[in-house]
């Protein structure tokens, strides 16, 4: 049985101590049983959409997951990532961008990492300078698919 | 199957835990609520009680002012968040994150940081939770009505004609949805006035007045000396808070 699903949720990196991500994946698991219930237990595949914009480590996301489900009974065979880049649009003046990631600094990029939408704290529209802009897609986590046995 | 945003779950989880959830509303700004929250959560932490203080005023965080709370220095990571200890009590906020930068949110970003919050934050230790909330009736509080398992809201007001006419507008929201009404307290109030009548016309309890206190701003970032002052006001909401897990 496959269930196709697209909800998004929380955001992680891959910060040096490994243990931000268990709280995502703490809440990925919750929902993924929510989702395909308590009699079928064997997930041969779930595919999990990673917006770019938090700089999610996928070794540790994953690890995290299935020592979690597996915690629960279930067993993953495979769980596979797809990244989505982040596009931002401007409120004020309707510019349209996708954000390097990468040009902020480390302080900054930790803070996107617990709370994303602190990037109104940090970033502004290139074009006019506004906060008020809208995350149009590259945050958190969708999960777009689970397949059971 | 209906959709359910999993942070919710795990949030749900998370503060299963918890004994007594309070958050200290008020549909009216300036009447006390962010120094009424803290001071409460302090007094309970000295009577021995695992107490956790949340900052929900997510665009205008002021609690870390009040407690003098240091936030260059980010939460411990331990399988999610896990708030320091801040004058005896866990403290958590986005100023941590934002630092002294401006955080403005429209309303479904307001709802992702409560989301995001709710999910990441641990509470080891806590028995009753004191959530801050920014004056409205709007996102963050209905947020909280939403999503947190069995909010016990403790109203704030005060007797100036602006703010009851808005309190008044609250408890009916609160009523309506079901809500437990811890009580509510008169601020900058030298003794009982309209807000006693108002407790009484909606079966709340009166948990009493505190007067004006001059030199407020002198005890912003001195959280024991600024409990110290407010204590005699606040027995009574301390010991009913209490109660629920006695």
């Amino acid at each position: 049985m496959i269930f196709i699903l697209s909800h998004n949720i929380i955001s992680v990196n891959g910060d040096h101590t490994m243990v931000h991500e268990w709280a995502l994946a703490d809440a990925l698991a919750r929902y993924i049983i929510y989702r395909i219930g308590h009699d079928r237990k064997n997930i041969k595949r779930i595919i999990v959409k990673l917006g770019v914009l938090q700089s999610i480590d996928k070794e540790i996301l994953g690890f995290a997951l299935k020592e979690i489900l597996e915690s629960m009974g279930y067993t993953v065979a495979k769980i596979d990532f797809e990244d989505e880049e982040p596009v931002l649009r401007c409120r004020k003046c309707g510019y349209e961008w996708k954000p390097d990631v990468d040009v902020f600094n480390d302080t900054v990029k930790e803070a996107i990492h617990f709370v994303p939408e602190t990037i109104f704290s940090y970033y502004r529209c290139p074009v006019c300078g506004s906060r008020d802009f809208d995350i149009v897609k590259g945050r958190g986590v969708d999960i777009t698919l689970i397949e059971v046995e | 199957m209906t959709s359910i945003d999993p942070r919710l779950l795990a949030a749900k989880e998370r503060l299963s835990k918890i004994k007594v959830i309070v958050p200290v509303m008020s549909s009216k700004g300036g009447v006390g609520k962010t120094v009424i929250a803290g001071s409460l959560a302090i007094l309970l932490a000295r009577h021995g009680v695992g107490t956790g203080l949340l900052d929900l005023d997510f665009t205008n965080p002021g609690l870390h002012i009040l407690l003098g709370a240091n936030i260059s220095s980010w939460p411990e990571e331990e399988k999610g968040v896990v708030p320091p200890m801040i004058a005896g009590i866990r403290f958590m906020t986005t100023a941590y994150y934002s630092g002294d930068e401006p955080l403005p949110l429209r309303g479904k970003y307001v709802d992702e940081v409560f989301k995001e919050i709710l999910c990441i934050t641990r509470w080891p230790g806590v028995e009753i939770l004191i959530i801050d909330t920014p004056p409205g009736i709007r996102d963050e509080a209905l947020d909280i009505l939403t999503y947190i398992p069995s909010p016990r809201p403790l109203v704030v007001g005060t007797p100036s004609p602006l703010a009851i006419k808005s309190v008044e507008k609250l408890v009916k929201v609160l009523r309506e949805i079901g809500n437990e009404i811890i009580g509510l307290i008169e601020n900058m109030a030298s003794e009982p006035g309209p807000l006693r009548l108002l407790a009484k016309k909606y079966g709340v309890e009166y948990l009493g007045n505190i007067p004006y206190i001059s030199k407020m701003d002198l005890l912003i970032g001195k959280p024991y000396e600024l409990t110290d002052e407010i204590e005699p006001y606040l027995r009574k909401a301390v010991n009913r808070i209490r109660s629920f897990i006695h």
